[in-house]
């Protein structure tokens, strides 16, 4: 199988979520900023995070790119660190630094010798509470993020239509909104934006502590309260509440083409559940769901009838990550053997659609997917920036750690009956987004 | 609020990180095969790294593509499974087999449970000794090949760094691209497959590593099983080739918002007697992280750019140093005399005595952060055999590091850094430029 690699289709993996088997623990400081402490001691490291729960989604109207534009400017002073001198100080302790920013979570990381956390922790404490930001340093990091999405969004094809067709999902929820923002909204971004944000949502009682690697819980708790502990929490922090979606009436199409398209491919999303405190079983079930419809290349509905018996598509793939704080989507992708139309892929994948709801879980593929999610949480053991993410992103996105422990017994627990529910929920047609990426006419000259 | 005392902590530099503490045990075959191995049983599966030295390199002439493609259909049948057979095997043994190649190596990076290691051992040698190279996989996989060539000449990444290797060394395999184009992909034929998979998978090449729950007779048994039936030469090497390419800018006309820079000049080998001193110094020029010189200058202070990086590039048949940047069509002018301006002043002036402090300091303080987890640790223990190192490197590498002085770092930087030689390709529809191409 041949792996086409950065063609922006971005594929999710549905792979399983690691079990009770790593020793975590947890627990609140009394300012209610929650800890979660990952215990693994193959190496002398540590992995040090602060996830804040805000991300794009809660962005005031009009200011698309806030959350991210913050994040950029975390790194760029205090009252006690000059711009740069976090990463700055990071590195003189051979550790790196970097930071992210999603719809529903920011978080920032330092990867450094498990002796050196303390240090981390008192910084990051240090601009929880007390960023300075100067029209100097402000100016030139707006540019920086113009710049990252040039690189990201306006040099790619297959970027800009992802961004039409979110846009076209969601009609009504910030989902639709990119998350480094509206180029137009963010050439306009201020300082008096970022510090907005900043004061209404970076406070302890919003706040998660991840430590993992060669750490105990008793110090680790030691250091959180001697360096967080006395941060006072903010009273008036919002309530997470995003406007939801209208129902959905009508299907949906985009049409997009550019000259920088080579290989035209067709998406289809639906509107999903996401996974739920203690309700995780409507994700479960269709997590398999994306796995036996185009999950493995050879082995997948779509897989072994479009690529290998018909030959009528180069790759096809379903998608589906339940972790989200509001509703996601289930998505399906083919892109279609040269001189076969769009329209005929389509075609081809409501055909495989039709297929499975007639036919039914296959029971072999089933069985086997259960082996590979078993042993996928042996293998997740060996990646601790990974564990340690998938906490983050579970607690942020109104999960907590006790649903993360159930995960893969929620997910052994999935029955065929399950899965075929789950599919005949999602398969509605008029609650469906179908996107076209597509070569437009005029060709491009690339010559030197 | 409470205030927080750091400034005097924070200018201090504590004492060294910890070593890493990784124990390799050299394991020897009974039919003479070798590897590295580190024990770690906590977790019950094994990471196993093959790599076979010669890569896409060793495609025939006028066979550009084949060792690519080969090695795509490693996993599409062997013995008497089919495409979908192997992949329903793998599936029910939940381990993870990941062929790739570029120009220096083919690579087989392999996870699999305790458990079920001999039949997972037993599945990946039927890729190796017998794969079946079906003709239904060929031309399956090879239009997703050429759909792949396809959309790299329409992206503007693929094509600065295409444009440059092919300036710098010309018809050498490191001057082509290793999927070959449309019409050498479009000619292949089984024949050339088989005998691609011989010139490159061949015991005479093979460097392997083992980190995991797997004791020091167990991988010598795994050895023989996995590799003995594997031929025991593969092709000839190909030739060193010089780096040939002038100072200058070449602009390739794409029509994108933002212009794709590749940038470089010749470079030195990895047992080059300078090659610390030159490390060192393309981490303060434009190392990973924030600090580097070009990171300062063109992202921190003018916003031209997300991001910018720049470093040795020795490759087993060629050296140089590369780096990269990308920035709106508009500035571009201004962001190619930033580089060079900072290219001329590393080589008249070198470096301070701090900036060699501070990554000195990072480098040695990183480097054992490398050494967590089984698959982490098996990827370098066989790039470390592939360099010619060591086992007791680990143990003496930080020191080399540290040995390196600001007056190494100015003759390295006044004899190896060459502003009139330093090349830029540009991609793009850039303003401000006087292209010489």
């Amino acid at each position: 199988m041949y792996r086409f690699i950065g063609s922006a289709l971005a594929l999710t993996c549905a792979c399983a979520l690691p079990g009770a088997a790593e020793e975590v623990s947890a627990f609140t400081l009394d300012n209610g900023m929650d800890v979660v402490v990952i215990e693994d001691h193959r190496a002398p490291v540590a992995v040090n995070m602060v996830w804040y729960k805000v991300g794009a989604a809660d962005e005031p109207a009009g200011h698309s790119g806030i959350a991210h534009f913050l994040e950029h400017l975390m790194f760029k002073g205090t009252d006690d660190l000059d711009p740069g001198e976090f990463s700055g100080t990071v590195e003189l302790n051979g550790g790196s630094d970097n930071a992210f920013t999603s719809y529903d979570f920011t978080g920032y990381f330092q990867r450094v010798a498990a002796d050196r956390l303390g240090l981390m922790m008192k910084m990051e404490a240090d601009r929880m509470t007390d960023l300075v930001l100067t029209e100097e340093v402000v100016l030139p990091e707006r540019d920086v993020i113009l710049e990252e999405r040039n690189q990201r969004i306006e040099n790619s094809a297959g970027a800009l239509f992802g961004e039409q067709r979110r846009a076209v999902q969601y009609l009504n929820h910030p989902y639709g909104i990119p998350i480094i923002g509206w180029k137009h909204e963010m050439e306009q971004l201020s300082q008096a934006d970022a510090l907005a944000f900043y004061d209404q949502y970076y406070a302890p009682n919003n706040a998660i502590l991840i430590v993992a690697g060669d750490v105990e819980p008793d110090a680790v708790r030691a250091f959180a309260e001697e360096h967080f502990g006395p941060i006072p929490p903010n009273p008036d922090l919002p309530e997470r509440v995003r406007p939801g979606e209208p129902p959905q009436l009508a299907a949906r199409n985009v049409t997009f083409s550019d000259p920088r398209v080579s290989q035209p491919y067709v998406v289809r999303t639906y509107l999903a559940p996401q996974r739920k405190a203690e309700a995780q079983q409507s994700a479960a079930a269709l997590t398999y769901l994306a796995e036996l419809l185009g999950g493995s290349g050879p082995t997948s509905l779509m897989g072994r009838v479009l690529q290998f018996e018909e030959k009528t598509a180069l790759y096809s793939s379903a998608f589906y990550d339940g972790m989200s704080l509001d509703p996601t989507t289930f998505g399906l992708i083919v892109m279609p053997v040269p001189g076969r139309t769009l329209a005929e892929a389509e075609a081809d994948m409501d055909r495989m659609i039709a297929r499975f709801l007639e036919e039914g879980v296959d029971e072999a593929a089933f069985e086997r997917l259960k082996v590979q999610l078993r042993a996928g949480e042996i293998y997740k053991r060996d990646r601790l920036q990974g564990l340690a993410r998938t906490y983050g992103e579970a607690l942020t996105s109104g999960l907590t750690v006790a649903d993360v422990q159930a995960w893969p017994d929620v997910l052994q627990a999935v029955t065929p009956e399950d899965v075929m529910a789950a599919a005949q929920t999602i398969f509605d047609q008029r609650k469906s987004v179908t996107g076209y990426l597509m070569q437009s006419d005029s060709p491009v000259e690339v010559t030197q | 609020m409470i205030r927080l005392i750091l400034a005097a902590s924070m200018a201090v530099v504590l004492s060294l990180p910890a070593r890493a503490e990784i124990n390799i045990q050299e394991v020897t075959s009974p039919s003479g095969l070798e590897a590295w191995l580190v024990e770690e049983q906590s977790i019950p599966f094994l990471a196993l790294e093959l790599r076979f030295q010669g890569g896409a390199g060793l495609d025939a002439p006028g066979k550009r593509g084949a060792i690519n493609l080969m090695t795509a259909l490693l996993e599409e049948g062997a013995g008497e499974m089919s495409s979908q057979d192997f992949a329903i095997a793998v599936e029910s043994l939940a381990a993870e087999f990941r062929f790739s190649v570029n120009d220096d190596s083919l690579s087989i990076s392999a996870k699999m449970l305790t458990e079920n290691r001999d039949a997972a051992v037993a599945l990946l040698r039927e890729a190796l000794v017998a794969p079946r190279f079906d003709q239904e996989a060929i031309d399956r996989v090879r239009a997703q090949v050429v759909s792949s060539i396809q959309s790299d000449a329409k992206d503007p990444d693929a094509i600065a760094s295409q444009t440059f290797q092919a300036l710098a060394f010309g018809e050498h395999p490191y001057g082509t691209v290793k999927d070959g184009t449309v019409e050498s992909v479009t000619a292949l034929t089984r024949d050339d497959l088989v005998e691609a998979k011989g010139r490159v998978l061949a015991r005479d090449r093979l460097f392997v590593s083992a980190v995991g729950d797997i004791s020091a007779d167990d991988l010598a048994a795994l050895l023989d099983t996995l590799l003995t039936d594997l031929p025991a030469e593969g092709a000839p090497m190909p030739p060193h080739v010089e780096y040939a390419l002038d100072g200058g800018i070449t602009v390739v006309d794409f029509d994108t918002p933002q212009s794709v820079i590749s940038f470089g000049q010749s470079g030195m080998t990895r047992d080059d007697p300078d090659f610390f001193p030159a490390y060192v110094m393309m981490q303060i020029l434009g190392g990973g992280g924030f600090s580097s010189r070009l990171m300062e200058e063109v992202r921190e202070k003018r916003g031209l750019t997300y991001g910018i990086g720049a470093y040795l590039y020795p490759m087993d048949l060629a050296e140089m140093i590369v780096g990269s940047v990308s920035t709106v069509n508009s500035r571009v002018g201004e962001t190619v005399q930033v580089v060079q301006a900072e290219w001329e002043r590393l080589a008249a002036d070198g470096v301070t005595a701090e900036e060699l402090d501070r990554a000195q300091t990072y480098l040695t303080g990183a480097y054992p952060l490398r050494f967590d987890g089984n698959g982490r640790i098996a990827n370098i223990l066989v790039g470390m055999q592939m360099d010619g190192l060591s086992t007791d490197y680990i143990l003496t590498r930080n020191d080399k590091i540290r040995a390196v002085t600001v007056d190494d770092i100015k003759r390295v930087a006044s004899e190896r850094i060459l502003p009139e030689q330093l090349h830029f390709v540009v991609v793009g529809q850039p303003e401000g430029l006087n292209p010489t191409n």
